[in-house]
C-alpha cells in the first residue's frame, strides 16, 4: 500500500459491506413473509427487491422480513420506511411491482400513490 | 461487490468450537443454500462474542438477534423461521441478562462493558483484512506513518498512561522510549502471545477474534523505536491463533500494509510467528526470547533488560497480546481519549476471563478500577444457587487473591497491591464457600513445583517446598510454624527469585494466609477442614 488514499478506497467498500451490521438509522424495506405472505408470492418479491438493489449498487438499504398484519387479502405487502418520513405500505406487490418501488422510490424519492394502502 | 440482506455471525472462538460451532456454521450455510438463500444471507465466522458459557453462539444481522447454546438441530428452524420469514426463534434467546439485541456498536449484552480491546470481536470476519479496514483499521498506522514523527508516537503512548497488560504494569510508552534510544544496527518488536496463567484465554481470543490489530500495533511500535522485524510468540497450543495469525500476516502482505516502505513512507516491517511448545517459563520476557533464540527456555539474568540488550543481543520491545491491541486506537483517537477510561492512574480497561463459580462464563473488557462486586453481580449473574462469594484470584495461578473484604476495592494495577494483591493478566476465577482454601493452595504450589525452570535455586527449591509444606498441612499433618516458615520462604524467593516465576509463586500463598489464616490454622491445630471439602 502506498498511499493513504488507497486505504481509504478499502475502507468505504467495505463498510458498504458491512453496514447492515451496524444498526444505524437508514431506509428499510419490510416484506410480509407470514404463510399468507408466502403463499401469495412474497417470496419473489423480496427476490426482486434483492436484485433491484443490487443492479443498482444501492448498499444503505436494510431489507427485512415480518409476519402477518391481518390484512392478508393485500399481500405480499411491503412496507418502505425512510429515516424521517411516514411509514408507506403498499399492496399486492408482484415482482414487477416491486421493482419499480425501487426504482421511484428508493432511488428517486417518488411514492407509488396508486400502490399504497396505508400512510403513517 | 455482493449485498446481502442479511448476515449471520457465528462465534468461531474456540469456546464454541468445542462446543461444535464448525458444525453449525456448516450446517447454515447447507440451510442457507437449500432453502435458496444464499444470494441474500451471509453466513460469516467471527470471533468471541463473549457469552463462552453459552455456546454456539450466533448473531442474525440487521436485527442483531444472539441466539445461544445452537444445536445443528436448530438450524433448520431458525432459517424457516428467522432468515425466511422474520420471526425470531425465541427459545433460542434465552434469558437476561444476554437476551435480545446486540448492538454492533455498543455490545452489552453482558453488562457494564467497554470494549476498547475487543472493540472487532465477534463483528468482523478476523478472517477478512477488508472487514478489519472497514471498522477503521490500518488507519492508525497511516496515521503515524504519514503525519507522526517516531518520537510523537512514543509521547502519545506515555500520555495515554497506558501500562502493560500481561500482568507487571509497566509503563509501555517509557518501554518504548529505552529502545527508542538505544543505538543498534537491528531492534526487535516481540508480542508475548504465551499466555501460559492456568484459567486465562483472553490472549487467545484476541488473537483469534482480531488478528490485525495486532499486526497494526506492533507496526506502530516498529515505527516509533525503529525496528523494521518483529516476531509473535504463541503458545503451539493455540492453533486456531496461529492460523489466522498466519492468514492475516498474508493478506496484510499482499495489500503492502507489511513489508517494504509501507505507505510510501521509507519504514519497513515484517512479522513472523514463533510457535512455544508449552512451558509457563516462556512466558517471562527473557525466557521467551531464549527460545526464539533457539535455546532452552530459561529466564536471563536482569539487567541487562530487553529494551536495550533482548533478542539475539539486539534492542527489543517485548509488549503482552492485550496491551498492543490496545495501541491502534490510542493513537488513532489520541491519548485523551484513552485517559477517558478506566482511573487516573490507571486509564483504560482491562479484559478478563470470567471463570469458576459465576453464571455467565466467558470474556469481558471492564473499564479499569472496577469493583469486583460489579464484576460478578451486574456482569457475571452472580454465584450458581446464590451461594456465598469466599474468594476470587485474578490473573491465573500468580496473581492475587481477593477475598470478600475486597469487594468493593477498585480493580487496577495500583490499588490491589496496596491491599497485599495483584491485578495480574486477566484470569477472574471466582469460588463460593464451598471450597477449601488448603486445597486450593495445595494445588497452585503443586504447578509452580512443576513449572519452575530450575535455573536458580530460591524457586527450584522454594516452590518444592512451598509445596511440601501446604501438601503436608492439606493432609493433616501440618505443625505448629508452618505458617510462618510459608511466610518467611515466599518473603525470600520474592526478593531472591531471578524472574517472575519465583517471585510471583508466593503471591496467591501470601494474600491466602493474610485472608484466610483461620482456616490454615484449622487444618493445622485441629486437623478439620471448616468447610468439610478436602477429605482431611
Amino acid at each position: 500500500m502506498k498511499t493513504v488514499e488507497e486505504l481509504e478506497r478499502i475502507r468505504k467498500q467495505a463498510q458498504a459491506m458491512t453496514r447492515l451490521r451496524e444498526g444505524k438509522e437508514t431506509t428499510r424495506i419490510v416484506v410480509g413473509m407470514g404463510t399468507c405472505g408466502i403463499a401469495a408470492g412474497a417470496r419473489e418479491t423480496l427476490s426482486a427487491i434483492m436484485d433491484e438493489l443490487a443492479k443498482r449498487n444501492i448498499q444503505d438499504v436494510v431489507v427485512t422480513q415480518t409476519g402477518c398484519v391481518g390484512l392478508c387479502e393485500q399481500e405480499p405487502i411491503v412496507d418502505v420506511i425512510k429515516p424521517g418520513a411516514a411509514k408507506v405500505t403498499y399492496g399486492k406487490v408482484t415482482k414487477e411491482k416491486a421493482r419499480q418501488i425501487v426504482a421511484s422510490h428508493i432511488v428517486n424519492g417518488q411514492v407509488v400513490g396508486e400502490w399504497v394502502i396505508a400512510s403513517a | 461487490m455482493e449485498f446481502y440482506r442479511s448476515h449471520v455471525l457465528v462465534c468461531g472462538g474456540t469456546p464454541c468450537v468445542l462446543e461444535g460451532c464448525k458444525g453449525v456454521r456448516d450446517a447454515l450455510i447447507a440451510e442457507v443454500k437449500r432453502r435458496g438463500l444464499d444470494r441474500e444471507v451471509k453466513v460469516v465466522e467471527t470471533g468471541c462474542l463473549g457469552p463462552c458459557d453459552l455456546g454456539p453462539v450466533i448473531v442474525v444481522y440487521p436485527e442483531g438477534t444472539l441466539y445461544q447454546k445452537v444445536r445443528v438441530s436448530d438450524v433448520p428452524e431458525i432459517v424457516e423461521q428467522h432468515l425466511l420469514k422474520g420471526r425470531v426463534v425465541t427459545r433460542l434467546v434465552g434469558e437476561a441478562p444476554q437476551a435480545g439485541v446486540v448492538k454492533y456498536e455498543e455490545p452489552t449484552y453482558l453488562g457494564v462493558q467497554e470494549r476498547i480491546v475487543l472493540r472487532n470481536c465477534g463483528v468482523i470476519d478476523p478472517e477478512s483484512i477488508e472487514e478489519y479496514i472497514a471498522r477503521d483499521g490500518y488507519r492508525a498506522l497511516a496515521k503515524c506513518l504519514t503525519e507522526m514523527k517516531p518520537a510523537d508516537v512514543i509521547e502519545a503512548v506515555k500520555k495515554s498512561g497506558l501500562v502493560g497488560r500481561g500482568g507487571a504494569a509497566f509503563p509501555t510508552g517509557l518501554k518504548w522510549s529505552f529502545t527508542a534510544k538505544a543505538d543498534a544496527d537491528q531492534k526487535y518488536i516481540l508480542c508475548n502471545a504465551d499466555e501460559g496463567e492456568p484459567g486465562t484465554f483472553k490472549d487467545r481470543l484476541i488473537l483469534e477474534g482480531d488478528p490485525h490489530s495486532i499486526l497494526e500495533g506492533m507496526a506502530i511500535a516498529g515505527y516509533a523505536v525503529g525496528a523494521d522485524k518483529g516476531f509473535i510468540y504463541v503458545r503451539g497450543e493455540y492453533v486456531l491463533s496461529i492460523e489466522r495469525l498466519g492468514k492475516a500476516i498474508e493478506q496484510a502482505k499482499a495489500l503492502g500494509l507489511l513489508g517494504s516502505n509501507i505507505f510510501g513512507s521509507g519504514f519497513s516491517f515484517d512479522v513472523e510467528i514463533r510457535k512455544g511448545a508449552g512451558a509457563y517459563v516462556c512466558g517471562e520476557e527473557t525466557g521467551l526470547i531464549e527460545s526464539i533464540e533457539g535455546k532452552r527456555g530459561e529466564p536471563r539474568i536482569k539487567p541487562p533488560y530487553p529494551g536495550t540488550e533482548g533478542l539475539y543481543g539486539k534492542p527489543t520491545v517485548v509488549n503482552n497480546v492485550e496491551t498492543i491491541a490496545n495501541i491502534p486506537p490510542i493513537l488513532l483517537n489520541g491519548p485523551d481519549w484513552f485517559r477517558k477510561f478506566g482511573t487516573e492512574r490507571c486509564p483504560g480497561t482491562k479484559v478478563f476471563t470470567l471463570t469458576g463459580d459465576i453464571n455467565n462464563k466467558g470474556l469481558i473488557e471492564v473499564p479499569m478500577g472496577i469493583t469486583l462486586r460489579r464484576v460478578i453481580y451486574e456482569i457475571g449473574g452472580g454465584i450458581p444457587g446464590g451461594r456465598e462469594f469466599k474468594m476470587a484470584q485474578t490473573g491465573g495461578t500468580s496473581g492475587g487473591c481477593l477475598p470478600k473484604e475486597l469487594l468493593d476495592v477498585p480493580m487496577d494495577y495500583f490499588t490491589l497491591p496496596e491491599h497485599g494483591s495483584a491485578l495480574g493478566s486477566g484470569a477472574l476465577l471466582i469460588m463460593d464457600a464451598s471450597h477449601c482454601i488448603v486445597d486450593i493452595a495445595e494445588c497452585f504450589m503443586r504447578f509452580f513445583e512443576h513449572e519452575s525452570c530450575g535455573k536458580c535455586t530460591p524457586c527450584r527449591e522454594g516452590t518444592a517446598r512451598l509445596h511440601e509444606i501446604v501438601a503436608k498441612i492439606a493432609r493433616g499433618e501440618g505443625k505448629p510454624g508452618d505458617l510462618e516458615l510459608l511466610d518467611e520462604l515466599g518473603s525470600v524467593m520474592q526478593v531472591s527469585s531471578l524472574c517472575g516465576l519465583g517471585q510471583a509463586a508466593p503471591v496467591p500463598i501470601k494474600t491466602m494466609l493474610k485472608y484466610f489464616r483461620d482456616e490454615f490454622e484449622a487444618h493445622i491445630n485441629d486437623r478439620l477442614c471448616p468447610t468439610g471439602t478436602c477429605g482431611i
